[in-house]
């Protein structure tokens, strides 16, 4: 049966590249890196190379990255760093109700430790308001955490002036670009950013290993405790080889850079046309430009997500859902609801998400299932009789 | 996730569909919990001769319903009224514990529809006692684990 994967955002495949630049590092460059013998400083060497390397796309000093086991990590750390660092100062911070949960959950367990939290709307598109962030602002916050990309809708928030409103106001800033970076151009300077949370496995890298940028001179509290690693900041023997991998993903997004975008733009943009022009009762999710390159977000109306997942399952098509039924919860996800969709429309969303190793004829093959899908649901589906009178 | 079965009667429903002069018709679930069903049933002589649905929800809700009109079709109105959603569940091969409650909607649609049919047609079963079809519709759902990308 053909196989076709549309949930690069979920993640990617690490590239074979990557994992040539990884393989030395398992069985013969394996000392430990805080070791002082030969063998782990060919390991340390490395790792400070790979940071330099990942630092650099980000025109970051390489002191001010931070090896994590991944984007979670790096959220709660730096949340609940600048939270605790900065405690005698203020406890207010500023987020959006559109975060992963990654931040969202961090944020609702500093809550109960006595933190205030104000969560900012978006509006339809996904977007915050910088009046509402700004007015949000009081003499207690000490932290805005507002996500580069969203995962699920794909929008992508004015960063560099949520920057600078951080900065006039003296605020930490920290955002979450695990769906950025490697998609967007990014340079922490410019855009005023103090935190930063990126991962790997988004990016045609290993799976579980991340990193935080932290400007030079802001303090956070550790969040894993032990060893001397990172300059004494994150504990535990780093995960060479996943650093390697990480450091030649992220060379490749960024040598690759222009064609990468430029073909997911394309193939999104002919997976948008093809669902909008063949499928009826169906809305776009999303900022129409403002938007990471190859996600496409829809919702067919009448029909639930996790039938319309589980149908395209069977004909190979790999894609994700923000219905309730596929989180699990009552409602469906909390992006769905902060940009204002009924529940009704919300349950039958579908992200499509377009990678490097996508092709046209991939896309032409998901847009003619789809049709056939979505029509099948609709016959067994009350909802949609009352539109078409039964018939 | 789901059985082999789930997915027999997901990919390839039995008797889905809608029945014009139907005796009675229930309709259970809301659109803000993502499950609706809805059920008709032509009855005589106190058999169900014919049973059709509609069901806008998961896998396991489009399952449940069509595993329970063939396991009501044919039997008298007493005896499916003594079905209940484990035997639904039990015909499937299980069910994920957060979905079971799409069997209990797919006991209640049909429950629903024969209390119409006791309205329109004056008559009564003991299965049916102290079946109130207002608190059908009461959340079933079970919170599960968040799991995300
Ligand atoms: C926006 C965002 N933040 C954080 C994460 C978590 O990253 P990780 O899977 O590396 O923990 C993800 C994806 O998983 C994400 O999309």
């Amino acid at each position: 049966m053909k196989r076709v994967y549309l949930d690069y955002s979920a993640t990617t495949p690490t590239k074979k590249e990557v994992l040539d630049a990884m393989l030395p590092y398992f069985s013969e460059v394996f000392g430990n890196p805080s070791s002082i013998h030969g063998f782990g400083r060919e390991a340390k060497k490395v790792v400070n190379e790979s940071r330099a390397t990942i630092a650099g796309f980000m025109n970051a000093d390489e002191k001010e990255l931070y090896f994590t086991a991944g984007g979670t990590e790096s959220d709660n750390w730096a949340v609940k760093g600048a939270a605790k660092a900065l405690k005698n100062k203020g406890n207010h911070i500023i987020t959006s109700k559109i975060e992963h949960h990654g931040i969202l959950h961090t944020c609702e367990s500093l809550e109960k430790e006595g933190f205030e939290v104000t969560y900012l709307d978006v509006d339809g598109d996904g977007l915050i308001s910088l009046e509402a962030l700004e007015a949000a602002i009081k003499p207690e916050t000490v932290l805005i955490s507002i996500m580069f990309v969203n995962n699920e809708i794909g929008t992508l928030q004015p960063i560099k002036e949520i920057g600078a409103i951080a900065k006039a106001h003296g605020v930490l800033f920290h955002t979450d670009a695990v769906q950025a970076f490697g998609n967007f151009k990014i340079d922490v300077k410019d855009m005023n950013i103090d935190l930063m949370s990126i991962s790997s496995h988004k990016i045609y890298g290993p799976k579980g290993i991340g990193a935080l940028y932290i400007r030079k001179g802001v303090r956070l509290v550790n969040f894993v405790d032990g060893g001397a690693q990172e300059r004494k900041k994150r504990a535990g023997t780093e995960n060479v080889p996943s650093i390697v991998g990480f450091a030649k993903a992220a060379e490749i997004a960024y040598r690759d850079f222009d064609a990468h975008v430029e073909k997911l733009v394309a193939l999104r943009e002919r997976l948008r046309k093809g669902v909008m022009e063949t499928i009826d009762y169906c809305k776009y999710n999303g900022h129409p430009d403002q938007r990471h390159p190859g996600n496409a977000h829809f919702a067919f109306e009448f029909i639930e997500g996790e039938a319309l997942l589980l149908s395209l399952d069977l004909v190979g098509i790999a894609g994700s859902s923000g219905s309730a039924c596929t989180s699990g919860s009552l409602d469906p996800s909390h992006v769905l609801m902060a940009i204002g969709l009924k529940h009704e429309i919300a349950h039958g969303s579908l992200r499509l998400s377009v990678g490097d190793f996508t092709t046209e004829e991939d896309i032409d093959y998901t847009i003619k299932e789809l049709k056939t899908i979505v029509e099948r649901l609709r016959m067994m589906s009350p909802l949609y009789d009352k539109v078409t009178g039964g018939k | 996730m789901y059985t082999d079965q789930v997915m027999d009667h997901f990919t390839n429903p039995r008797n889905v569909g809608v029945i014009e002069d139907a005796d009675g018709v229930g309709e259970v679930g809301n659109v803000k919990c993502g499950d609706i069903m809805r059920i008709y049933l032509k009855i005589e002589d106190d058999v169900i001769t014919d049973i059709k649905f509609k069901t806008f929800g998961c896998g396991s809700a489009i399952a449940s319903s069509s595993i329970a009109t063939v396991m009501i079709k044919g039997k008298t109105v007493d005896e499916a009224l003594a079905l209940t959603n484990k035997d639904f569940v039990g015909a499937l091969g299980g069910l994920p514990s957060v979905k079971l409650h799409c069997s209990v909607l797919a006991e209640e649609a049909f429950k629903v529809a024969v209390y119409d049919y006791c309205q329109k047609s004056g008559k009564s079963y003991a299965g049916l006692e102290g079946f109130d079809p207002a608190n059908a519709d009461d959340d079933h759902h079970d919170h599960g684990d968040e799991d995300e990308e």
